[in-house]
């Protein structure tokens, strides 16, 4: 175990790296900073001072040294248009991310799963092929079509859910600004998190199902068949801890698709999150920001993929996190 | 009293090309703590006829005619739900392959106590306690340890051991075991022959043995049911069809023996190989491999003859009868499968019967 977590960190860290370069050349060399400093009177001279100033004739690795050291200080530099820190620009944004996705998440597991289940048991049934059906439509229709005919549907000809913004929210934790505890907030989630969920929600539906059924032709159910036991514990049990184990390495790769859609999402639906705010900061070229941004859905990913791995080796005992030595 | 009676069993695949036999009038029958066996070439019926008897056939295979009798309950009329009280209750079954057979995610233990807890009330305490009685029979060593480990923590014949326990948890009157040593070491495949052998000797258990090595089946089983495309071909007491095979293909099949070749030469082998069920041949299916065949094997069925010790279906067989009896008064009788060898002696022709 603790052999693992070493090695993902040592990857962590690796894959940190190369992000913070990326953010670097995004922040240092998208355009001319001096440029965007000073207006059209400034004179050759003062420029050159300036550059000299702010370290930019340096060489790039002794630039990306200081950009670095700053990062890890958690300096990620000030954004222009907020004139604050961009990383706390941004960590204000997290929780509005977070809930969104969290609440897309657990919409994908909760129909996806036992769509996916009913979908290979009968593969022959009407409801089968209507899922079927539906879920080649959404893989092949954009998130934003969807999303705007979720907006035109429920929220202006029915009106039964509001189509922008995060509605009334509360801080818990004294940093923690949630719309959980409200109705109002459940409400505004409504809309935003069914279209980020229907985004990803085909793709698992057809994968637990072609999973499952391969499963399902296995010995070790024909043997369970055998045995008696009841169909609920053969497919709830049997097959569907085994039709999980791909399910979830695939779920930890699509965490970076999800970060992708949460920005179109929060961005039709108004989302005061991270997405939307990164989109803001590329149409101000707010770079800063966005090399914030980089950095912080990096470290994201990254947690989320150790954190699946670790998921991953509860699940399948054959995988031993433990038998690596301490 | 018999305690399974199969009698005409049809089994057929519905597939594209039609309705096609995979079973042909069937018919054996096993008494309380008899072991059979079934052998025959890959694609004779035999894993089919295993897995009909307990209703699980793949679709599109389904029971077409006939009956499967347990003690005096037909079970090819059963709901799912209800077979679900004979499947691993009454009737156990032992797969080919143990590295594919149980389940991965789940523990020893886990596999073991589900399948006692869907057949009875006992509680999952009591259950354990079974669980771990049984892995002893099966000479596990350490139960308390293995029980609460996943299967890939075992060795290949571990866990077939492991499997017959499950087989044997509930005590059933019939384990079927459909090439249980196939995919083990030759070493180990004596091991849990003589496993199976004493466990169903000491339970009282039937077992019906599926193989396609009559080495195999000459250690455990007392009778042997030789299958060719899908009928019966040949049976009898075990020793008689190893010592003195009626039909072409019995011989054919024991011919193939490695132990039957002389060191040096080519081993034996039954020219062609079985006919799918597409292409099956008219007449006698074996015709076209069989060495003996005559024009009427083309075209007519051979009626199941008994010649004193086993049942065979073949035309020389009939034919050699027929010289013997040819003056003698022959006698008649229904085609009773397990007829009492020791009271018929004398070689009597026997036909099908017509009930």
């Amino acid at each position: 175990m603790l052999h693992f977590l070493f090695r993902r960190v040592i990857q962590a860290i690796i894959v940190m790296v190369v992000i913070s370069i990326i953010s670097f050349l995004v922040q240092g060399r998208l355009g001319d900073p001096v440029q965007q400093m000073v207006g059209q009177s400034v004179s050759l001279e003062d420029r050159e001072n300036l550059r000299e100033e702010l370290g930019l004739n340096d060489s790039l690795v002794d630039q990306y040294m200081r950009f670095a050291k700053n990062a890890i200080k958690g300096d990620l530099g000030v954004s222009y248009y907020y004139k604050e820190p961009a990383l706390e620009v941004i960590l204000r944004k997290v929780p509005a991310t977070l809930e969104l996705s969290f609440s897309a998440i657990v919409l994908i597991i909760v129909i996806s799963i036992p769509c996916g289940v009913i979908a290979a048991i009968r593969p022959k049934s009407l409801l089968s092929k209507a899922l079927m059906f539906f879920s080649s439509i959404g893989l092949s229709v954009p998130i934003f079509i969807i999303a705007i005919f979720l907006v035109y549907f429920f929220s202006v000809e029915w009106q039964i859910a509001p189509s922008f913004g995060r509605g009334e929210t509360e801080v818990i934790f004294s940093f923690w600004e949630t719309g959980f505890t409200s109705w109002d907030g459940l409400q505004h989630l409504f809309l935003p998190s069914l279209s980020l969920a229907l985004a990803l929600m085909p793709l698992f539906v057809r994968l637990i199902r072609s999973e499952m059924m391969e499963v399902l032709q296995s010995e070790y159910i024909k043997f369970a068949w055998a045995k008696g036991l009841s169909p609920m514990r053969i497919y709830f049990v049997h097959a569907l801890k085994n039709t999980l184990l791909p399910i979830i390495t695939v779920a930890g790769i699509q965490a970076g698709t999800l970060v992708a859609y949460t920005i179109l999402t929060e961005t039709i639906f108004q989302w005061p999150g991270m997405g939307f705010l990164f989109w803001d900061a590329i149409s101000r070229v707010d770079t800063p920001l966005i090399s914030a941004y980089l950095m912080v859905v990096g470290a994201m990913f990254v947690i989320t993929n150790t954190l699946v791995d670790l998921i991953y080796g509860l699940v399948n005992p054959t995988v031993r996190l433990s038998s690596h030595g301490l | 009293m018999e305690l399974l009676n199969v009698h005409n069993l049809n089994v057929n695949f519905q597939l594209k090309q039609g309705d096609l036999a995979a079973l042909i009038d069937i018919s054996f029958s096993l008494k309380k703590g008899e072991r059979i066996a079934f052998v025959g070439e890959s694609g004779a019926g035999k894993s089919i006829l295993g897995f009909s008897i307990v209703n699980l056939i793949s679709k599109p295979g389904y029971i077409k005619s006939g009956s499967i009798k347990l003690h005096d309950n037909e079970l090819s009329h059963l709901s799912n739900r209800q077979m679900r009280h004979i499947r691993g209750k009454r009737i156990a079954m032992i797969f080919q392959d143990p590295m594919m057979t149980l389940n991965p995610v789940l523990t020893i233990g886990e596999q073991m106590v589900e399948a006692i807890l869907s057949h009875t009330d006992l509680r999952k305490k009591e259950a354990k306690n079974l669980a771990i009685e049984k892995l002893v029979q099966v000479h596990i060593a350490s139960p308390e340890n293995r029980f609460d480990q996943y299967p890939h923590e075992l060795s290949g014949g571990m866990r077939q051991r492991v499997i017959i326990a499950i087989a044997l948890l509930l005590t059933p009157d019939i384990i079927i075991a459909d090439e249980p040593t196939t995919a083990l070491d030759v070493t180990i495949q004596a091991e849990i022959l003589e496993l199976l052998k004493q466990i169903c000797d000491d339970n009282n258990v039937a077992l019906i043995l599926i193989s396609h090595d009559l080495g195999v089946v000459s250690r455990v089983a007392e009778r042997t049911i030789v299958m060719y495309a899908g009928r019966i071909v040949e049976q009898g007491p075990t020793l008689e069809i190893i010592n003195d095979p009626q039909h072409p293909y019995t011989q054919g099949l024991l011919n193939a023996l490695p132990q039957m070749s002389l060191p040096g030469q080519r081993l034996n082998q039954i020219s062609g190989s079985m006919p799918s069920l597409l292409d099956r041949p008219s007449g006698c299916a074996f015709h076209e491999r069989c060495p003996y065949a005559m024009d009427k094997c083309k075209q007519g069925l051979p009626e199941f003859l008994f010649n004193g010790v086993s049942h065979v279906a073949c035309f020389m067989v009939e034919d050699m009868l027929e010289d013997l009896n040819n003056d003698a008064d022959s006698t008649y009788f229904d085609n009773e499968l397990d007829e009492d060898l020791d009271t018929s002696l004398e070689i009597q022709p026997q036909t099908r019967g017509s009930k």
